[in-house]
Protein backbone atom coordinates (compact mmCIF):
# COMPACT_ATOMS: atom_id res chain seq x y z
CA UNK A 1 0.00 0.00 0.00
CA UNK A 2 0.93 3.35 -1.26
CA UNK A 3 -0.96 5.55 1.15
CA UNK A 4 0.82 5.74 4.90
CA UNK A 5 -1.52 6.29 7.85
CA UNK A 6 -0.47 9.09 9.78
CA UNK A 7 1.20 6.90 12.86
CA UNK A 8 3.15 5.67 10.01
CA UNK A 9 4.71 8.67 9.02
CA UNK A 10 7.96 9.16 10.72
CA UNK A 11 8.81 12.35 12.35
CA UNK A 12 12.33 13.27 11.04
CA UNK A 13 10.13 13.11 7.45
CA UNK A 14 8.06 15.79 8.74
CA UNK A 15 9.65 19.21 7.70
CA UNK A 16 11.30 20.54 10.47
CA UNK A 17 9.80 23.75 12.30
CA UNK A 18 12.90 25.42 11.85
CA UNK A 19 13.40 24.39 8.61
CA UNK A 20 10.15 25.64 7.33
CA UNK A 21 10.08 29.04 9.16
CA UNK A 22 13.84 29.64 6.86
CA UNK A 23 12.63 29.17 3.82
CA UNK A 24 9.56 32.02 4.59
CA UNK A 25 12.34 34.17 5.82
CA UNK A 26 14.54 33.40 3.13
CA UNK A 27 11.78 34.49 1.08
CA UNK A 28 11.09 37.63 2.74
CA UNK A 29 15.59 38.00 2.88
CA UNK A 30 15.60 37.52 -0.66
CA UNK A 31 12.79 39.67 -1.10
CA UNK A 32 14.79 42.94 1.02
CA UNK A 33 17.71 41.61 -0.85
CA UNK A 34 16.22 42.43 -4.18
CA UNK A 35 15.06 45.66 -3.50
CA UNK A 36 18.65 46.62 -1.68
CA UNK A 37 20.16 46.23 -4.74
CA UNK A 38 17.68 48.01 -7.09
CA UNK A 39 18.43 50.94 -4.79
CA UNK A 40 21.37 53.31 -5.73
CA UNK A 41 23.86 53.02 -2.97
CA UNK A 42 26.01 55.61 -1.77
CA UNK A 43 29.14 53.42 -0.85
CA UNK A 44 30.97 50.97 -2.41
CA UNK A 45 28.13 48.23 -1.40
CA UNK A 46 29.06 44.92 -2.67
CA UNK A 47 26.59 41.95 -2.75
CA UNK A 48 27.93 39.14 -1.10
CA UNK A 49 26.49 35.56 -1.36
CA UNK A 50 25.80 33.48 2.15
CA UNK A 51 24.27 30.29 3.35
CA UNK A 52 21.00 30.25 5.67
CA UNK A 53 21.44 29.40 9.22
CA UNK A 54 19.37 27.73 11.58
CA UNK A 55 20.49 30.32 13.98
CA UNK A 56 18.70 32.78 12.12
CA UNK A 57 15.19 34.42 14.17
CA UNK A 58 12.46 34.53 12.08
CA UNK A 59 11.00 37.76 13.40
CA UNK A 60 10.13 40.88 11.98
CA UNK A 61 13.44 42.45 10.20
CA UNK A 62 14.20 46.12 11.66
CA UNK A 63 14.30 48.07 8.16
CA UNK A 64 17.69 48.70 6.61
CA UNK A 65 17.31 52.40 6.71
CA UNK A 66 17.07 51.48 10.45
CA UNK A 67 20.10 49.79 10.77
CA UNK A 68 22.13 51.77 9.27
CA UNK A 69 20.69 55.35 10.49
CA UNK A 70 20.69 54.49 14.29
CA UNK A 71 23.90 53.21 15.83
CA UNK A 72 26.27 53.65 18.38
CA UNK A 73 29.95 54.38 16.94
CA UNK A 74 31.49 56.73 19.25
CA UNK A 75 34.62 57.45 17.08
CA UNK A 76 32.22 59.20 15.15
CA UNK A 77 30.61 60.99 17.82
CA UNK A 78 27.79 60.03 20.87
CA UNK A 79 24.32 61.18 18.61
CA UNK A 80 22.87 58.37 16.82
CA UNK A 81 22.70 59.94 13.95
CA UNK A 82 26.25 60.99 13.94
CA UNK A 83 27.81 57.55 12.32
CA UNK A 84 25.97 57.51 9.68
CA UNK A 85 26.36 61.04 9.04
CA UNK A 86 30.71 61.02 9.44
CA UNK A 87 31.70 57.41 8.84
CA UNK A 88 32.13 57.73 5.32
CA UNK A 89 35.70 59.18 6.47
CA UNK A 90 36.93 56.05 7.41
CA UNK A 91 39.40 54.23 4.88
CA UNK A 92 38.10 50.56 4.85
CA UNK A 93 40.81 49.90 2.12
CA UNK A 94 43.31 48.27 2.82
CA UNK A 95 42.43 47.16 5.77
CA UNK A 96 44.19 44.15 7.61
CA UNK A 97 43.13 42.61 10.36
CA UNK A 98 45.85 41.07 12.69
CA UNK A 99 46.13 38.11 14.94
CA UNK A 100 48.73 37.30 17.54
CA UNK A 101 49.13 36.19 20.97
CA UNK A 102 49.16 33.18 21.84
CA UNK A 103 48.45 31.37 19.04
CA UNK A 104 49.98 28.71 16.47
CA UNK A 105 49.70 30.34 13.89
CA UNK A 106 49.77 34.49 14.16
CA UNK A 107 48.75 35.64 10.93
CA UNK A 108 47.70 39.31 9.38
CA UNK A 109 44.95 38.94 7.12
CA UNK A 110 43.75 41.07 4.37
CA UNK A 111 40.09 41.62 4.89
CA UNK A 112 39.25 40.27 1.00
CA UNK A 113 40.94 37.10 1.80
CA UNK A 114 39.57 36.83 4.80
CA UNK A 115 36.41 37.24 3.44
CA UNK A 116 36.71 35.16 0.23
CA UNK A 117 38.34 32.01 2.37
CA UNK A 118 35.56 31.75 5.01
CA UNK A 119 32.01 30.25 4.36
CA UNK A 120 30.00 33.05 4.79
CA UNK A 121 26.09 32.74 6.21
CA UNK A 122 23.42 35.07 7.18
CA UNK A 123 22.75 35.23 10.40
CA UNK A 124 19.15 36.88 11.53
CA UNK A 125 20.26 37.87 15.10
CA UNK A 126 18.08 40.20 17.60
CA UNK A 127 20.62 42.97 19.21
CA UNK A 128 19.74 44.57 22.24
CA UNK A 129 21.37 47.70 23.20
CA UNK A 130 22.33 48.33 27.47
CA UNK A 131 20.10 51.57 26.61
CA UNK A 132 17.09 49.60 26.12
CA UNK A 133 16.09 49.45 22.83
CA UNK A 134 16.41 46.07 20.11
CA UNK A 135 16.63 45.38 16.47
CA UNK A 136 16.79 42.83 14.19
CA UNK A 137 19.72 42.19 12.09
CA UNK A 138 20.26 40.52 9.06
CA UNK A 139 24.11 40.09 9.55
CA UNK A 140 26.39 38.36 6.78
CA UNK A 141 29.85 36.92 9.05
CA UNK A 142 31.03 33.71 9.65
CA UNK A 143 31.61 32.19 13.12
CA UNK A 144 34.57 33.73 14.67
CA UNK A 145 35.07 30.04 15.69
CA UNK A 146 36.10 29.34 11.93
CA UNK A 147 38.80 31.76 12.52
CA UNK A 148 40.03 30.53 15.60
CA UNK A 149 40.67 27.06 14.68
CA UNK A 150 42.61 28.33 11.77
CA UNK A 151 45.45 30.19 13.87
CA UNK A 152 45.29 26.81 16.23
CA UNK A 153 45.44 28.73 19.69
CA UNK A 154 48.02 27.59 22.50
CA UNK A 155 46.50 25.58 25.58
CA UNK A 156 47.38 28.75 27.80
CA UNK A 157 44.89 30.74 25.93
CA UNK A 158 41.92 31.63 27.71
CA UNK A 159 40.68 34.92 26.42
CA UNK A 160 40.49 37.13 23.29
CA UNK A 161 40.76 40.27 23.33
CA UNK A 162 39.52 42.88 20.00
CA UNK A 163 40.60 46.28 19.02
CA UNK A 164 38.81 49.06 16.71
CA UNK A 165 40.79 50.80 14.38
CA UNK A 166 42.45 54.03 15.77
CA UNK A 167 42.49 56.96 13.94
CA UNK A 168 41.89 59.60 14.74
CA UNK A 169 42.06 61.56 11.49
CA UNK A 170 39.58 59.49 9.95
CA UNK A 171 37.16 58.99 13.12
CA UNK A 172 35.97 62.71 14.31
CA UNK A 173 34.57 61.78 17.57
CA UNK A 174 37.85 60.72 18.88
CA UNK A 175 39.53 63.98 19.06
CA UNK A 176 36.26 65.45 21.00
CA UNK A 177 37.17 67.56 23.79
CA UNK A 178 35.10 65.60 26.04
CA UNK A 179 36.84 62.34 25.90
CA UNK A 180 34.03 59.79 26.04
CA UNK A 181 35.90 56.55 26.18
CA UNK A 182 40.09 55.71 25.81
CA UNK A 183 40.74 55.16 22.26
CA UNK A 184 41.01 52.23 20.65
CA UNK A 185 37.92 50.56 21.77
CA UNK A 186 38.73 47.23 22.93
CA UNK A 187 36.30 44.13 23.79
CA UNK A 188 37.05 41.06 25.04
CA UNK A 189 35.56 37.28 25.20
CA UNK A 190 36.08 34.11 27.24
CA UNK A 191 37.79 31.46 24.72
CA UNK A 192 34.74 29.24 24.98
CA UNK A 193 32.55 32.33 24.44
CA UNK A 194 34.62 33.14 21.28
CA UNK A 195 34.15 29.51 19.82
CA UNK A 196 30.20 29.45 20.63
CA UNK A 197 28.56 28.77 17.36
CA UNK A 198 26.09 31.79 17.78
CA UNK A 199 29.74 34.51 17.97
CA UNK A 200 29.76 35.39 14.45
CA UNK A 201 32.53 37.76 12.68
CA UNK A 202 29.89 40.39 10.28
CA UNK A 203 31.55 41.03 7.04
CA UNK A 204 28.06 42.39 6.00
CA UNK A 205 24.41 43.40 6.43
CA UNK A 206 21.06 42.72 3.95
CA UNK A 207 23.06 40.79 1.83
CA UNK A 208 25.94 43.52 1.47
CA UNK A 209 29.34 44.44 2.78
CA UNK A 210 28.67 46.49 6.26
CA UNK A 211 28.20 50.34 5.77
CA UNK A 212 30.88 52.13 7.51
CA UNK A 213 28.20 53.36 10.47
CA UNK A 214 28.07 50.02 11.36
CA UNK A 215 31.74 48.54 11.96
CA UNK A 216 33.07 48.20 8.40
CA UNK A 217 34.82 46.44 7.19
CA UNK A 218 34.61 43.31 10.00
CA UNK A 219 33.02 43.15 13.14
CA UNK A 220 32.02 40.93 16.03
CA UNK A 221 28.12 40.38 16.95
CA UNK A 222 27.62 38.27 20.00
CA UNK A 223 24.21 38.23 19.72
CA UNK A 224 23.30 37.07 23.65
CA UNK A 225 25.43 40.27 25.15
CA UNK A 226 24.72 43.96 24.99
CA UNK A 227 25.32 45.68 22.26
CA UNK A 228 28.51 47.33 22.86
CA UNK A 229 30.15 43.93 23.42
CA UNK A 230 29.83 43.96 19.43
CA UNK A 231 32.96 46.02 18.88
CA UNK A 232 33.63 47.33 15.33
CA UNK A 233 36.35 47.88 12.54
CA UNK A 234 38.26 45.57 14.09
CA UNK A 235 42.35 45.73 13.32
CA UNK A 236 43.29 43.19 15.85
CA UNK A 237 42.40 40.12 17.72
CA UNK A 238 44.74 38.61 20.08
CA UNK A 239 44.85 35.29 22.31
CA UNK A 240 45.52 35.77 25.82
CA UNK A 241 45.65 34.10 29.51
CA UNK A 242 44.60 36.54 31.43
CA UNK A 243 41.01 38.68 31.02
CA UNK A 244 41.73 41.89 28.54
CA UNK A 245 40.11 45.21 29.65
CA UNK A 246 37.24 46.21 27.93
CA UNK A 247 36.42 50.14 27.07
CA UNK A 248 32.59 50.35 28.39
CA UNK A 249 34.11 48.42 31.51
CA UNK A 250 37.33 50.87 32.42
CA UNK A 251 34.62 53.52 31.78
CA UNK A 252 32.53 52.77 34.27
CA UNK A 253 33.25 49.57 36.02
CA UNK A 254 29.96 49.07 38.46
CA UNK A 255 27.84 50.35 35.15
CA UNK A 256 29.28 47.50 32.21
CA UNK A 257 30.85 43.99 33.06
CA UNK A 258 33.23 42.19 31.12
CA UNK A 259 30.36 39.68 30.72
CA UNK A 260 27.81 42.10 29.78
CA UNK A 261 25.30 38.91 29.06
CA UNK A 262 21.91 40.32 28.25
CA UNK A 263 19.69 39.43 31.70
CA UNK A 264 16.33 41.02 32.27
CA UNK A 265 16.78 39.99 36.41
CA UNK A 266 20.11 41.91 36.59
CA UNK A 267 19.14 45.82 35.94
CA UNK A 268 21.96 48.92 35.07
CA UNK A 269 22.38 50.40 38.37
CA UNK A 270 20.84 54.04 36.46
CA UNK A 271 18.07 52.28 34.70
CA UNK A 272 16.09 48.73 33.94
CA UNK A 273 16.92 46.03 31.82
CA UNK A 274 13.91 44.54 31.87
CA UNK A 275 12.14 45.67 28.96
CA UNK A 276 12.73 47.09 25.41
CA UNK A 277 11.76 48.46 22.64
CA UNK A 278 11.91 47.47 19.20
CA UNK A 279 13.21 49.69 16.67
CA UNK A 280 10.60 50.37 14.08
CA UNK A 281 7.76 49.18 15.78
CA UNK A 282 5.08 51.64 16.65
CA UNK A 283 7.18 54.68 15.76
CA UNK A 284 5.66 57.24 18.56
CA UNK A 285 3.14 54.83 20.38
CA UNK A 286 5.98 51.62 20.21
CA UNK A 287 5.27 49.27 22.94
CA UNK A 288 7.76 47.88 25.61
CA UNK A 289 8.33 44.01 25.45
CA UNK A 290 10.10 42.03 27.53
CA UNK A 291 13.78 41.82 27.54
CA UNK A 292 14.51 37.98 27.14
CA UNK A 293 17.37 36.03 29.38
CA UNK A 294 20.56 36.03 26.96
CA UNK A 295 18.48 37.74 24.61
CA UNK A 296 16.21 34.88 23.93
CA UNK A 297 19.83 32.57 23.14
CA UNK A 298 19.83 30.35 26.35
CA UNK A 299 19.15 27.39 24.83
CA UNK A 300 22.92 28.01 22.96
CA UNK A 301 24.39 29.81 25.94
CA UNK A 302 22.99 29.44 29.42
CA UNK A 303 25.53 26.25 30.11
CA UNK A 304 28.62 29.07 29.63
CA UNK A 305 28.15 30.34 32.97
CA UNK A 306 26.58 27.46 34.72
CA UNK A 307 27.85 28.20 38.82
CA UNK A 308 28.39 31.40 37.64
CA UNK A 309 26.14 34.37 39.81
CA UNK A 310 24.95 36.66 37.27
CA UNK A 311 24.40 39.75 39.53
CA UNK A 312 28.00 39.96 40.32
CA UNK A 313 30.11 39.02 36.75
CA UNK A 314 27.53 41.15 34.98
CA UNK B 1 10.73 83.23 37.60
CA UNK B 2 13.38 84.07 40.17
CA UNK B 3 15.08 86.85 41.76
CA UNK B 4 13.91 90.04 42.35
CA UNK B 5 9.94 90.88 41.06
CA UNK B 6 9.89 94.03 39.19
CA UNK B 7 11.07 96.99 41.34
CA UNK B 8 13.06 99.96 39.22
CA UNK B 9 11.61 99.96 36.62
CA UNK B 10 13.41 102.87 35.53
CA UNK B 11 13.89 103.05 31.57
CA UNK B 12 17.51 102.88 31.21
CA UNK B 13 19.95 101.88 29.25
CA UNK B 14 18.61 99.30 26.39
CA UNK B 15 14.99 99.44 24.99
CA UNK B 16 14.01 96.90 22.74
CA UNK B 17 10.84 97.26 21.44
CA UNK B 18 7.92 95.27 22.82
CA UNK B 19 6.17 92.45 21.57
CA UNK B 20 2.59 90.87 22.88
CA UNK B 21 3.60 88.11 25.35
CA UNK B 22 1.23 86.00 23.56
CA UNK B 23 3.63 86.26 20.77
CA UNK B 24 6.49 84.64 23.31
CA UNK B 25 4.02 81.81 23.95
CA UNK B 26 2.90 80.97 20.39
CA UNK B 27 7.18 81.03 19.37
CA UNK B 28 7.73 78.65 22.55
CA UNK B 29 5.46 76.14 21.53
CA UNK B 30 6.45 75.86 17.49
CA UNK B 31 9.04 73.50 18.65
CA UNK B 32 6.64 71.11 20.60
CA UNK B 33 3.98 71.54 17.57
CA UNK B 34 6.65 70.49 15.19
CA UNK B 35 7.83 67.56 17.36
CA UNK B 36 4.65 65.99 17.50
CA UNK B 37 3.92 66.35 14.13
CA UNK B 38 7.26 64.47 12.98
CA UNK B 39 6.69 61.85 15.42
CA UNK B 40 3.11 60.98 14.22
CA UNK B 41 4.09 61.42 10.47
CA UNK B 42 7.77 59.23 11.24
CA UNK B 43 10.18 62.33 10.45
CA UNK B 44 12.23 62.06 14.13
CA UNK B 45 14.42 58.98 12.85
CA UNK B 46 14.07 55.51 13.97
CA UNK B 47 13.57 55.85 17.82
CA UNK B 48 11.20 58.54 17.66
CA UNK B 49 9.67 58.37 21.12
CA UNK B 50 12.93 58.66 22.98
CA UNK B 51 13.62 61.46 20.22
CA UNK B 52 10.20 63.72 21.53
CA UNK B 53 10.77 62.55 25.02
CA UNK B 54 14.48 63.70 25.32
CA UNK B 55 13.43 67.35 23.03
CA UNK B 56 11.07 68.05 25.01
CA UNK B 57 13.04 67.93 28.32
CA UNK B 58 15.91 69.87 27.04
CA UNK B 59 13.17 72.32 25.66
CA UNK B 60 12.56 72.35 29.29
CA UNK B 61 15.94 73.09 30.18
CA UNK B 62 16.43 75.74 27.58
CA UNK B 63 13.47 77.91 28.53
CA UNK B 64 14.79 76.97 32.32
CA UNK B 65 18.00 78.74 31.51
CA UNK B 66 16.60 81.83 29.41
CA UNK B 67 14.46 82.71 32.47
CA UNK B 68 17.79 82.71 34.49
CA UNK B 69 19.67 85.16 32.04
CA UNK B 70 16.64 88.02 32.49
CA UNK B 71 18.18 88.97 35.35
CA UNK B 72 22.17 89.13 34.58
CA UNK B 73 20.78 90.75 31.34
CA UNK B 74 19.38 92.96 33.18
CA UNK B 75 22.35 94.03 35.49
CA UNK B 76 24.95 93.71 33.04
CA UNK B 77 23.64 94.74 29.69
CA UNK B 78 20.92 96.49 30.85
CA UNK B 79 19.22 94.71 28.55
CA UNK B 80 15.66 94.25 30.36
CA UNK B 81 13.35 91.60 29.10
CA UNK B 82 11.50 91.74 32.84
CA UNK B 83 8.24 91.61 31.29
CA UNK B 84 8.33 88.31 29.17
CA UNK B 85 9.88 86.02 32.22
CA UNK B 86 7.03 85.10 33.35
CA UNK B 87 5.68 83.54 29.94
CA UNK B 88 9.31 81.81 29.44
CA UNK B 89 8.83 80.42 32.57
CA UNK B 90 5.87 78.80 32.17
CA UNK B 91 6.92 77.37 29.08
CA UNK B 92 9.50 75.84 31.18
CA UNK B 93 6.64 74.74 32.48
CA UNK B 94 4.69 73.09 30.19
CA UNK B 95 7.72 71.80 28.63
CA UNK B 96 8.52 69.48 32.04
CA UNK B 97 4.96 68.73 31.96
CA UNK B 98 4.62 67.18 28.08
CA UNK B 99 8.20 65.89 28.97
CA UNK B 100 6.72 64.19 32.01
CA UNK B 101 3.04 63.09 30.08
CA UNK B 102 5.83 61.48 27.49
CA UNK B 103 7.74 59.26 29.56
CA UNK B 104 4.71 58.60 31.91
CA UNK B 105 2.16 57.59 28.81
CA UNK B 106 4.13 56.59 25.25
CA UNK B 107 7.71 55.86 27.27
CA UNK B 108 6.17 53.67 30.26
CA UNK B 109 2.93 52.79 28.95
CA UNK B 110 0.97 53.87 32.10
CA UNK B 111 2.20 50.69 33.68
CA UNK B 112 2.36 52.30 36.95
CA UNK B 113 4.21 49.61 38.40
CA UNK B 114 7.24 50.20 36.51
CA UNK B 115 6.95 54.08 37.07
CA UNK B 116 6.78 53.69 40.74
CA UNK B 117 9.48 50.79 41.13
CA UNK B 118 11.63 53.71 38.40
CA UNK B 119 11.13 56.99 40.58
CA UNK B 120 11.83 54.51 43.72
CA UNK B 121 15.08 52.64 42.15
CA UNK B 122 16.32 55.12 39.80
CA UNK B 123 18.11 58.14 41.02
CA UNK B 124 17.66 60.33 37.88
CA UNK B 125 13.86 59.69 37.56
CA UNK B 126 13.52 60.53 41.09
CA UNK B 127 15.75 63.82 40.27
CA UNK B 128 13.74 64.39 37.32
CA UNK B 129 10.46 64.31 39.46
CA UNK B 130 11.17 66.01 42.54
CA UNK B 131 12.37 68.79 39.43
CA UNK B 132 8.59 68.33 38.46
CA UNK B 133 7.40 68.89 41.50
CA UNK B 134 9.56 72.46 42.77
CA UNK B 135 7.84 73.69 39.05
CA UNK B 136 4.53 73.44 40.29
CA UNK B 137 4.19 76.33 43.08
CA UNK B 138 6.16 77.88 41.07
CA UNK B 139 4.11 77.86 37.74
CA UNK B 140 0.60 78.20 39.65
CA UNK B 141 1.84 81.30 41.29
CA UNK B 142 3.20 82.45 37.81
CA UNK B 143 0.43 85.31 37.96
CA UNK B 144 -0.64 88.70 39.39
CA UNK B 145 -3.32 87.61 41.83
CA UNK B 146 -0.68 85.52 43.78
CA UNK B 147 1.84 87.90 43.87
CA UNK B 148 -0.71 90.63 45.56
CA UNK B 149 -1.99 87.80 47.59
CA UNK B 150 1.20 85.98 48.93
CA UNK B 151 3.40 89.59 48.66
CA UNK B 152 6.15 90.00 46.77
CA UNK B 153 8.81 89.25 49.00
CA UNK B 154 7.29 86.31 50.44
CA UNK B 155 6.51 85.58 46.70
CA UNK B 156 10.39 85.69 45.32
CA UNK B 157 11.54 83.87 47.89
CA UNK B 158 9.47 81.12 46.67
CA UNK B 159 10.79 81.69 43.14
CA UNK B 160 13.74 81.26 44.23
CA UNK B 161 13.20 77.56 44.31
CA UNK B 162 13.60 78.01 39.74
CA UNK B 163 17.43 78.02 41.11
CA UNK B 164 16.55 74.10 42.35
CA UNK B 165 15.10 73.33 39.86
CA UNK B 166 18.11 74.15 37.39
CA UNK B 167 20.16 71.78 38.90
CA UNK B 168 18.03 68.96 39.42
CA UNK B 169 16.82 69.51 35.66
CA UNK B 170 20.93 69.51 34.42
CA UNK B 171 21.69 66.44 37.14
CA UNK B 172 18.81 64.50 35.57
CA UNK B 173 20.27 65.28 32.18
CA UNK B 174 23.64 64.13 32.92
CA UNK B 175 22.40 60.99 34.82
CA UNK B 176 20.13 59.65 31.89
CA UNK B 177 23.37 59.16 29.13
CA UNK B 178 26.16 56.92 29.16
CA UNK B 179 30.03 57.95 29.95
CA UNK B 180 30.21 61.97 29.93
CA UNK B 181 29.13 63.26 26.08
CA UNK B 182 29.42 67.22 25.96
CA UNK B 183 25.80 68.22 25.63
CA UNK B 184 24.60 67.83 28.81
CA UNK B 185 27.98 69.25 30.29
CA UNK B 186 27.36 72.19 28.50
CA UNK B 187 23.89 73.02 29.88
CA UNK B 188 25.27 72.24 33.10
CA UNK B 189 28.18 74.84 32.75
CA UNK B 190 25.86 77.49 31.67
CA UNK B 191 23.39 76.86 34.92
CA UNK B 192 26.67 76.50 37.35
CA UNK B 193 28.22 80.36 35.26
CA UNK B 194 24.15 81.60 36.03
CA UNK B 195 23.56 80.61 38.99
CA UNK B 196 27.43 80.95 40.16
CA UNK B 197 26.91 84.82 38.81
CA UNK B 198 23.85 85.21 41.52
CA UNK B 199 25.95 83.81 44.50
CA UNK B 200 29.53 85.84 43.88
CA UNK B 201 27.37 88.82 43.58
CA UNK B 202 24.89 88.13 46.84
CA UNK B 203 28.80 87.56 48.44
CA UNK B 204 29.81 90.90 46.69
CA UNK B 205 26.86 93.19 47.24
CA UNK B 206 25.88 93.24 50.85
CA UNK B 207 21.79 93.52 49.81
CA UNK B 208 20.73 96.86 51.85
CA UNK B 209 17.64 96.17 52.92
CA UNK B 210 16.17 99.36 51.67
CA UNK B 211 16.14 98.17 48.47
CA UNK B 212 14.37 95.43 49.20
CA UNK B 213 11.67 94.57 46.68
CA UNK B 214 8.31 95.99 47.51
Amino acid sequence: MLIRRPSDILPSEITPREVYLNRRQWMTGAAGLAVATALPMGSEAAPLQAARSPFSTDEKLTSREDVTSYNNFYEFGTGKDDPAAKAKSLKTTPWTVKIDGMVGKPAEFAIEDLIKSSALEERIYRMRCVEGWSMVIPWVGFPLADLIKRVEPLGSAKYVAFETAYRPEEMPGMDSIFPVLEWPYVEGLRLDEAMNPLTLLAVGLYGETLPNQNGAPIRLVVPWKYGFKGIKSITRISFVDKQPPTSWNKQAPSEYGFYANVNPNVDHPRWSQATERRIGEGGLFVKRRPTLMFNGYAEQVASLYTGMDLRKLY
Amino acid sequence: MAGRASASGAPKGFTLPQVPKILVYIVGFIPAVWLFYAGITDQLGADPMRVLEQELGEWALRFLIATLTITPLRQLFSINLLRYRRAIGLLAFYYAALHLTTYLVLDQGLDMAAIVADIVKRPYITIGMATFVVLVPLAVTSNNAAIRHMGGQAWAKLHRLVYVAAIGAVLHFILVVKSWPPEPLVYAAIVAVLLGYRLVRSLVKKPSPRRRPA
